[in-house]
């Protein structure tokens, strides 16, 4: 007998079969995941896995994403963790709830189960004369069982559905115009709310003359309860003006932030940290080698979500229940907090995943949730639909931390790397739920701590290494250096909100050793494909970057001409998830501008090919207004960059050629793979540039103003 | 409290007279009074695209433009897309370029992309860039949007 399988995780906690699939009237099925659809494709890809399994055609299966009533409970969709985690659990749930069926088929129809033929859900024997489906068994009774975990999914060779470049599922709605936001929902009755946020962070409200609002045109509640204001009106213009005259009706006690943004990095580098050493490998004679060292400093500042759309939620809140429509990645979690924040049992809340704006990470789709519901409360039987203002979003949600990364290094006489080392400066990269576990009730909220009777602030925590870890993220390289060391200093002092953004330190940390390991390349005369080769033994890894530096028409040694440039950079996600290199190319002339991405990837078994391809362009492209643009402004008050003007993010006339090739891997396991870019872009456009000017930026983003600093 | 003087325009052909304040951003009437929930709140300030929608033919940001503004005028909004037209044959080159992401600019692309491919059926690549740069996109989907108002412009210099 075979070892028994690993059961996937989120199958161990949503055991019964009937929380994954339910069988319809009309031949198809509904499959639950709790995974939210941010965008990425993934209940395309869901649907495909389901598809596959069940041995059904992909328009007979219909998918609900996360949904506290109906859905397995998947904690947050983050960390390019849906396929791998909830893919494998949707793949065993399909695959048993098959073989579960076949039984009762093969009983039925008295021909053993292994020489049955499912097709689009009909059974049949090879006889074809037998036949049953699906939906002529009893399903519900068969399903209202705990899956074992323990039926192997069906080999990859004998893939129809899944490997298969699939359109979207939701674009052709999107496409229309058709409703399918959170911000599109109607209903009956339904008001219009906005929140006053205080002017900065930490502002205990003095006054408000509230009656001035209370009489201004369609107000139907303003709402205060501690330092949370808020307004509900019958149209939601009213409630923009109420919410315009609430700010210059409010007075405020402010407190000072600790640092401002150009004092930042020294501010998180002279802070009382906890160090944690994540890797240290050491071999003495290898370091006994050593004839050269190196060292360099990089920095990164706070980068904002910048979603397009402010976050938004519909509320409702009547006879101690509260419903929500929300664009939150983990309705469950969500749940919990406002159970906790209205002293709830949890049941009597309900939380909706209905898609929203763009989705990096973890911005302010649960904070508006509980702002939505805090002025339901007031109106009672009448939704509430609420939105954020821009200068909301960009001012509360939280960003991507600050970071500061030193890099070591020892070359032999041969200019191999003998020696490693990088220290990284950082905040926690996450306030979700769940990461630090607290005696006394606390929640991720903005809201819940500015009540009268607040909830506490959850602590900041930082995701551990064993999932892929924040701050430290990609800190430690995966090319065969005999010594390295990494070390994390985390610092515990808070000057902005943070919390997860796309990759979280992984964008710091390769950006940092990716252009480091360029300069070592350089004072040793090597090519910088050559010199990551010569240092590297994984041999998917030297795949995408034999691959990137092939399509991209890379010359060994090739000299600029002063004005053009080209580099590249590789890392793999999470040093465990999907691998990526970059070439990037730039020009300097007439302005510095980056004019060709070329990116080799490789995912393992690709669910949906095209999916991965545009989750890979996004992925370089946003990384590539971060690179080259973007700054959260902040003074020793608050947050200055409130709109698009004060925080400029990549245009049309700034996108480069995009090019983005697959490896196909199909029979190894599916890797993340929407984060993976970020940090190859940066240092390949870096690397670019500093092969372009012969001098390097080392700080983040590469404006002008920092090229003309480093030329001095 | 009496209600205010109603405005009336024409909306995807067909004539509307709203009664909302004269100052009440076009955007807020589309999506909350006409039920039309393409075009998108993405600043309020004009400056991201996602309200897009076309004036008399021309791409305005529904956000800053007030209802007193459009007296008179011809709105379309992606919902107006007829067959045979532009924006129809924009929409299926999106589709086959699956130039989305989360989506919520794309209602606002097609509209900019249709006042361009009106006046300039057969653009360049710069010219499409300048024509779309008041169109932000968050989640990357720069790259796809290009080539498929590129494939629309091919389309329609076929048909």
């Amino acid at each position: 007998m075979s070892a028994p399988l690993k059961v996937p995780p989120m199958l161990s906690a949503n055991p019964r079969l009937d929380r994954w699939v339910k069988f319809n009237d009309d031949r198809t099925v509904t499959v639950f995941t709790g995974r939210v659809e941010l965008g990425q494709g993934i209940i395309t890809a869901m649907t495909q896995i389901a598809a596959e399994e069940l041995d059904l055609s992909f328009v007979q299966v219909r998918i609900v994403d996360a949904d506290t009533r109906l859905t397995p409970d998947e904690g947050h969709t983050s960390g390019s963790r849906s396929i791998s985690e909830g893919g494998s659990a949707m793949r065993s749930a399909c695959a048993e709830i098959r073989a579960v069926l076949l039984a009762e088929a093969a009983r039925r129809l008295d021909i053993p189960a292994d020489r049955l033929v499912v097709e689009d859900g009909r059974i049949t024997g090879a006889d074809r004369i037998r036949e049953t489906t699906y939906w002529d068994l009893p399903h519900a009774e068969l399903l209202a069982r705990e899956a074992t975990g323990q039926v192997p999914p069906k080999p990859v060779a004998r893939y129809t559905v899944v490997g298969r470049s699939t359109p979207r599922l939701d674009i052709p709605d999107k496409l229309a115009g058709r409703p399918r936001f959170v911000a599109d929902l109607k209903r009956p009755g339904m008001l219009h709310g906005r929140v006053v946020r205080p002017p900065s962070f930490g502002a205990k409200l003095i006054s408000i003359d509230e009656a001035a609002i209370r009489a201004m045109p369609g107000v139907v509640a303003v709402v205060r309860d501690g330092d949370f204001l808020g307004v509900v009106a019958e149209r939601e213009e009213q409630a923009v003006k109420a919410r315009k005259a609430m700010i210059a009706a409010s007075r405020w006690d402010e407190q000072p932030l600790p640092t401002d943004a150009t004092d930042i990095y020294r501010f998180i580098e002279t802070r009382e940290t906890t160090d944690t050493v994540i890797v240290e490998r050491r071999d003495p004679a290898a370091l006994a080698r050593a004839t050269r060292t190196f060292e360099a400093r990089f920095s990164k500042p706070y980068i904002a979500h910048a979603s397009l759309g402010p976050s938004v939620a519909l509320a409702t809140f009547e006879q101690g229940t509260i419903e929500v429509w929300t664009h939150s990645q983990g309705v469950y979690p969500l749940q919990r907090e406002l159970a906790e924040v209205f002293q709830l049992p949890v049941e009597s809340v309900i939380a909706h995943h209905v898609d929203g704006p763009g989705c990096y990470g973890h911005n302010g789709a649960d904070d508006a949730a509980l702002d939505a519901v805090l002025l339901a409360r007031a109106v009672p039987g009448r939704p509430v639909m609420l939105q954020w203002m821009r200068d909301d979003e960009f001012a509360w949600e939280p960003l991507g931390p600050a970071m500061v990364v030193k890099t070591r290094a020892a070359l032999d006489a041969d200019g191999n790397i003998v020696d490693w080392s990088l220290d990284l400066w950082s905040n926690g990269h996450t306030q979700r739920p769940g990461v630090v576990v607290t005696t006394e009730p606390s929640v991720s909220l903005l809201a819940a701590w500015q009540l009268e009777r607040p909830v506490p602030r959850i602590p900041q925590g930082d995701p551990a290494m064993s999932g892929g870890g924040g701050m430290a993220r990609n800190a430690e390289v995966i090319y065969a250096l005999p010594n390295q060391k990494v070390v994390a200093h985390r610092v515990e002092e808070l000057p902005l909100r943070v919390s997860t953004l796309r990759a979280l330190g992984a964008y710091a940390n390769v950006f940092a050793a990716e252009s480091f390991i360029d300069d070592l390349a350089q004072a040793c005369g090597a090519d910088p494909v050559e010199y990551r080769l010569r240092h590297m033994q994984d041999p998917r890894a030297r795949a995408v970057i034999e691959r990137a530096a092939q399509e991209a028409g890379w010359v060994p040694h090739q000299a600029s001409d002063g004005t053009r440039g080209r580099g590249i950079a590789f890392a793999q996600y999470k040093n465990g998830y999907g691998y990526i290199a970059i070439v990037a190319e730039v020009v300097l002339e007439p302005e510095f501008r980056v004019t060709r991405c070329v990116a080799a990837v490789d995912v393992g078994l690709a669910i949906n090919p095209d999916g991965i391809l545009n989750q890979t362009e996004g992925g370089i492209l946003q990384a590539l207004s971060w690179t080259l643009k973007e700054q959260v402004q902040f003074d020793r008050e608050r947050i200055l960059s409130r709109d698009w003007e004060t925080y400029p993010v990549l245009t049309f006339s700034e996108v480069p050629r995009v090019e983005v090739h697959l490896i196909d891997r199909r029979d190894e396991e599916p890797l993340g793979a929407g984060e993976t870019p970020t940090g190859p872009t940066a240092a390949a456009v870096g690397n670019a540039l500093a092969h372009a000017l012969g001098v390097r930026v080392r700080d983040l983003p590469l404006t002008r103003d920092r090229i003309i600093a480093a030329l001095g | 409290m009496s209600l205010p003087e109603p405005t009336r325009f024409t909306v995807n052909g067909v004539e509307h007279s709203v009664a909302a304040e004269p100052d009440t951003p076009l955007l807020y009437v589309l999506r909350n009074d006409l039920d039309l929930k393409a075009a998108k709140f993405g600043c309020g300030l004009g400056q991201c695209g996602a309200c897009t929608v076309l004036l008399d033919g021309h791409a305005v940001n529904a956000c800053d433009t007030p209802l007193w503004a459009v007296s008179g005028k011809q709105v379309t909004t992606l919902e107006g897309a007829q067959a045979g037209s532009t924006l129809a044959r924009l929409q299926q080159a999106f589709l086959d370029e699956q130039a989305v992401q989360c989506g919520y600019c794309i209602s606002g692309m097609l509209m900019s992309a249709t006042a361009l491919l009106e006046r300039t059926p057969d653009p360049t690549l710069d010219e499409i860039k300048a024509a779309m740069d008041r169109n932000l996109c968050r989640c990357g989907t720069q790259a796809r949007i290009l080539r498929a108002i590129q494939r629309a412009a091919r389309c329609g210099a076929a048909t």
